[in-house]
C-alpha cells in the first residue's frame, strides 16, 4: 500500500457518504413543509438508509453508526433517547442474517423485504412508546408513515444506488 | 497484540447485543434522570440549529409560492365572505367597545388587581422533529432571548403548546396535540372546568369532565390558570365533536401543520406548578 496522503483522505471522504447521507436525510426529513398533515407522516428517511446500506455496504454504516444517527435523530426529534437507535439496530441487525438473500435477488424482493422492515419498525417502536410512557399509542398515524416509507422507498433507493456508483465504485 | 485482536473481535461479535443493551440503558436512564438526558437535547438541538435553520428557509419560501396560487384561486370567495364578516364584526366591535367601558369603571368602583403584565417573544419555526409518535416544534429563541420551561407558545388565534426544553439559542415546543399535553382549561359559557389531553390525532379529547357535563359542539375552550402554568382565558380551540361516553374533541383554533412563527408568552408569573418544575430543574 503506497497510497499518497490525497489517495487516503479520498478514500476516507468516499467512506464516509454512506453515513453522510443517511444524517442528511435525518436532517432534510425534520424540516417543516407546511403541507397539511405532511409532518406526521413523512417518511422515516434513517430507516430506508440503513436498510439499503446494511445490505450493500454493512462494511461502511456498521451497528455502531446506524446506532450514532438512531441517537442524534432521538435527541433532535425529542422521543426518549436510544429508540430509535434501537429500532435502526435492530433492522441492521434482521437485514444481515438476510443479506445474501437480497443481494441475489431482483429490486422487487428489495422492496418487499423494506415492507416487512417499515411495518416491523413502526410497530417495534410502538411497542416501545407504549412501554416507556406507560399509555397505549394510537397506532393508525405509524402505520400510514410506514405506508408513505415503503410507497417513496424505491425514490431513495435510486438516490442511494446513485450514491452507491458515484463514489463507492472503487472502495 | 494478539490479546488486543482477541477483544476487537470479542466487541465485533457481540456488537449487536452492546448497542441494543446501550439503546435500553439510555432509555432507563432518561427516565431516572430526565434533567441530564434534557441538558444534552439542550446541547445538540443548538448545535444543530443553524444548519436546520438554513434548511428550513428554501422549504418555508417554496411553501409560501404554493400558499399564493392558493390564495390566487380563492381570492374572490374568499373576499365574499370577508365582507359578510367585517359588517358582523364592525357591530360585534361597538358592543366591545361598550363592554370595555363598562368594565373599566366597574373594576375602578372593586378595587380590582389587575393581572401581571404579559411580554412576548417571537420566534420562528425551524423544525418539526416529532415524526409519527410525537408532536413538537423546535423554535429560534432560547435562554438568551428569555425563554423559561413551561411558558405558553401561542401562533396566531390561539395557543399551540409549551415550552418543554430550553436552549442558548433554541427551545422545543410540545405541541397540544401530543399524547404527552395535559392543559387545564375551562369552557367559555357553561364555566365547566376539565383537561385537554392530546393524542397525537389533530383533535384533543377533553378528559375528566363530569358526566352530565353540559358540553356542546362550538363551545369555546380557552385556559382555565389552573396551576399557574399557562396564563387565564388563552384561547385553544372549539369543541368539534360530542360523543356517547364523554367523549368531547376539540378542534385547535391553529393549523398544527402550518405554524411559521411562535410566540412565546411571559406572564410574570413564577409561581404555581411551573414555577415548582423550574426550580426543581435548576437544583438538580
Amino acid at each position: 500500500m503506497n497510497a499518497t496522503i490525497w489517495q487516503r483522505l479520498d478514500q476516507i471522504g468516499r467512506s464516509l457518504a454512506p453515513a453522510a447521507v443517511t444524517l442528511m436525510l435525518v436532517l432534510l426529513g425534520m424540516v417543516p413543509l407546511c403541507l397539511p398533515g405532511w409532518d406526521k407522516v413523512a417518511p422515516s428517511t434513517a430507516l430506508m438508509s440503513v436498510y439499503y446500506w446494511s445490505i450493500h455496504r454493512p462494511d461502511l454504516l456498521p451497528p455502531s453508526a446506524a446506532f450514532g444517527i438512531g441517537l442524534l435523530q432521538d435527541l433532535l426529534a425529542g422521543t426518549p433517547p436510544g429508540m430509535t437507535a434501537l429500532v435502526l439496530v435492530s433492522c441492521h441487525l434482521v437485514v444481515e442474517t438476510q443479506r445474501a438473500f437480497f443481494l441475489a435477488n431482483a429490486f422487487l424482493i428489495l422492496w418487499l423485504g423494506f415492507g416487512f422492515m417499515a411495518f416491523g419498525a413502526a410497530l417495534l417502536q410502538g411497542l416501545l412508546y407504549s412501554v416507556f410512557y406507560q399509555t397505549l399509542v394510537p397506532m393508525q398515524i405509524p402505520l400510514v408513515q410506514a405506508a408513505v416509507t415503503l410507497v417513496l422507498f424505491p425514490l431513495f433507493a435510486s438516490l442511494f444506488i446513485s450514491v452507491h456508483r458515484a463514489f463507492l465504485k472503487e472502495i | 497484540m494478539a490479546r488486543l485482536t482477541a477483544l476487537k473481535a470479542l466487541i465485533q461479535r457481540f456488537s449487536f447485543l452492546l448497542l441494543l443493551m446501550a439503546s435500553v440503558a439510555l432509555m432507563m436512564l432518561s427516565r431516572m434522570d430526565p434533567a441530564f438526558v434534557e441538558h444534552a437535547r439542550a446541547r445538540v438541538m443548538d448545535g444543530f440549529v443553524p444548519i436546520q435553520e438554513a434548511i428550513s428557509r428554501p422549504a418555508a419560501t417554496a411553501a409560501r409560492v404554493v400558499e399564493v396560487f392558493v390564495d390566487i384561486a380563492e381570492v374572490y370567495k374568499e373576499n365574499k365572505q370577508l365582507r359578510q364578516e367585517n359588517a358582523r364584526l364592525l357591530q360585534w366591535k361597538q358592543a366591545a367597545l361598550r363592554l370595555d367601558a363598562e368594565n373599566g369603571s366597574l373594576r375602578s368602583l372593586l378595587h380590582y388587581r389587575p393581572e401581571p403584565k404579559t411580554s412576548f417573544i417571537s420566534a420562528r419555526v425551524i423544525a418539526a422533529p416529532g415524526g409519527a409518535f410525537l408532536r413538537d416544534i423546535v423554535v429560534t429563541a432560547g435562554r438568551r432571548e428569555g425563554v423559561h420551561r413551561g411558558q405558553a407558545a401561542v401562533a396566531g388565534a390561539g395557543m399551540v403548546g409549551r415550552v418543554v426544553e430550553v436552549g442558548e439559542w433554541s427551545s422545543r415546543v410540545l405541541l397540544i396535540t401530543d399524547i404527552n399535553a395535559r392543559v387545564p382549561v375551562v369552557l367559555d359559557t357553561s364555566r365547566q372546568r376539565a383537561v385537554l389531553a392530546g393524542d397525537n390525532s389533530d383533535q384533543p379529547r377533553l378528559i375528566y369532565l363530569p358526566l352530565d357535563a353540559p358540553v356542546s359542539v362550538g363551545d369555546r375552550v380557552v385556559t382555565s390558570g389552573d396551576g399557574g402554568l399557562f396564563p387565564a382565558g388563552l384561547p385553544i380551540g372549539v369543541v368539534s365533536f360530542v360523543g356517547d361516553h364523554n367523549i368531547v374533541k376539540v378542534q385547535p383554533m391553529v393549523d398544527m401543520g402550518r405554524l411559521e412563527h411562535v410566540q412565546l408568552i411571559n406572564f410574570g408569573l413564577p409561581g404555581g406548578l411551573a414555577g415548582e418544575a423550574e426550580r426543581l430543574t435548576s437544583l438538580k
